[in-house]
């Protein structure tokens, strides 16, 4: 088959099982997990009552987003009212691109676009979320909106600094902005904050690892407030701004809101697990009497159905992890409360700010000290 | 080169697709009801609407994007510069004080205005 042909058809194949196979049912259940966490956090029961256990729960509010009347008011600028929900929706499913969640799977790298710019790609599609909510409170021509789209818009690009300044500490040890690269550079060295596998023992590593696990830490609140998720969910705080951005949206243009939220939610985890976890690797302890103990590593080079098999696994564990992020999320929103809107700027602007900036020169002279 | 780019685009497409698609299948499915003035007019809490819709808001909105795009500009030149250290300060040392150089000069705006109150929203 013609190369070029071939690239087209197997990222399609990619692209629809991404989107429509994982990323949508995930969100749709992550926003079902959160109903029944926040539940059981709350001891209350949350929905229980469509199918087994309340899990045909998404597929009803799904037929009910689609029912419902799609009115727009008549006060709304129509052209930017319309466009705003597509807006927070389409750089969401964008980011997924870059991210790889496989090894490769019948030969296939199992990654959408394998491209060389990597994060600035992701920094480039997901910064333009923030002109989803700006338009859409600017657009609906009322006061809440309004006011949560302008606060939005602050808070986006302010934590957006230190999203930027969290990955650099990585660039700086791998020298590659191409994930697929980082990913490869954790599986022989280890994870980025746990870097067990090959020589555990040299001291250097975990020297390496206090700068990485500082950058960890900041990217992910950042990813927080990226996210808008509560303790960073001041565009959309209920209780002074009725729903923020979306209050004078409904039916299924409030539905693409709400879903975009989640899939950056789902994009932003994927990215932590790419950069700091590991990305698919998850390394198996072994033992033979050749090598002794190691860990072992499953991906999907080997021939036949174990390489299959190996591919399928990378897969499972990437969005594993990714699970298990979502679940933090959900956790934070019922632990902490909302933050001030001063002192959410002064965390973002003076406190992370200052703290990803020294730990780059923290991680540069670890590195320049590095023995040859 | 540019054939890496052909995934982006088609996730572009099935992205803006998706999008476009749930719009009109709410529009094609979704009842419609009566359209009244109460229901057109902009929501705040069942009252009717005061003021104009788009209140003047705090000139520091304006002043966090100036700064924005001024500490952005900075870790875009970092990038660059961290991608090649790894291999450059091998060689020599000067990548790091170059660097450090250039963000302590941009420091020196960054604490003006913190001294400014710029990041002080109590105020």
């Amino acid at each position: 088959m013609n190369p070029t042909l071939f690239l087209i058809f197997t990222s399609l194949l990619k692209i629809v099982g991404i989107v429509f196979v994982v990323i949508l049912p995930m969100v749709s259940y992550s926003v079902y997990a959160e109903r029944r966490v926040s539940a059981l956090i709350q001891d209350r029961l949350g929905p229980n009552r469509v199918g087994p256990a309340g899990l045909f729960q998404p597929i009803a509010d799904a037929m009910k987003f689609i029912l419902k009347e799609d009115f727009t008011p008549a006060n709304v600028n129509k052209f930017y009212y319309w466009l705003a929900p597509c807006l927070a929706m389409v750089p969401a499913l964008m980011t997924i691109a870059v991210v790889p969640f496989g090894s490769t799977l019948f030969g296939v790298p199992m990654v959408i676009a394998d491209i060389n710019v990597g994060v600035l790609y992701v920094f480039a599609i997901a910064s333009l979320g923030v002109y989803g909510i700006v338009i859409a409170g600017w657009s609906s021509n009322s006061k809440y909106p309004f006011l949560g789209g302008v606060r939005s818009s602050s808070q986006m690009i302010s934590y957006e600094l230190s999203l930027g300044l969290a990955v650099i500490p990585i660039f700086l040890l791998v020298g590659q902005l191409r994930l697929t690269d980082i990913v490869r550079y954790q599986i022989e060295n280890g994870w980025m904050i746990a870097p067990f596998v090959g020589h555990w023992t040299d001291g250097w590593k975990w020297l390496l690892a206090i700068p990485m696990s500082i950058s960890f830490v900041v990217f992910t609140i950042a990813i927080f407030a990226e996210t808008n998720r509560l303790p960073f969910d001041l565009p959309e705080a209920e209780t002074e701004l009725v729903g923020g951005y979306h209050t004078e949206y409904g039916s299924m243009k409030f539905a693409l809101f709400f879903l975009g939220e989640y899939a950056a939610m789902i994009t932003g985890s994927a990215i932590i697990v790419t950069l700091f976890l590991g990305g698919w690797h998850l390394p198996v302890p072994w033992w033979n009497h050749a090598h002794g103990f190691h860990w072992l590593l499953i991906d999907g080079s080997l021939g036949g159905w174990r390489g299959v098999i190996g591919g399928l696994f990378n897969i499972f564990v990437f969005f594993g992890k990714v699970s298990v992020l979502l679940l933090f999320f959900i956790w934070v929103r019922w632990t902490l409360p909302r933050f001030r809107y001063d002192q959410l700027m002064r965390l973002g602007w003076v406190f992370f700010f200052e703290i990803a900036l020294v730990n780059i020169f923290l991680a540069a002279i670890i590195i320049a000290c590095l023995p040859q | 080169m540019i054939r890496e780019y052909i995934p982006v685009l088609l996730q572009a497409l099935v992205a803006v697709g998706f999008a476009a698609g749930a719009l009109i299948i709410s529009v094609l499915l979704g009842k419609s009801g009566l359209r009244t003035q109460t229901k057109d007019s902009a929501y705040e809490c069942g009252m009717v609407p005061q003021g104009e819709a788009q209140p003047r808001f705090s000139v520091k909105f304006y002043l966090v994007a100036m700064l924005f795009i001024l500490f952005d500009l900075e870790i875009v030149f970092m990038y660059p510069w961290a991608v090649v250290y790894r291999e450059a300060v091998v060689h020599s040392h000067v990548i790091f004080w170059s660097m450090l150089s250039f963000v302590s000069i941009l420091m020196v705006g960054y604490v003006y205005a913190l001294k400014k109150g710029a990041f002080d929203w109590k105020k």
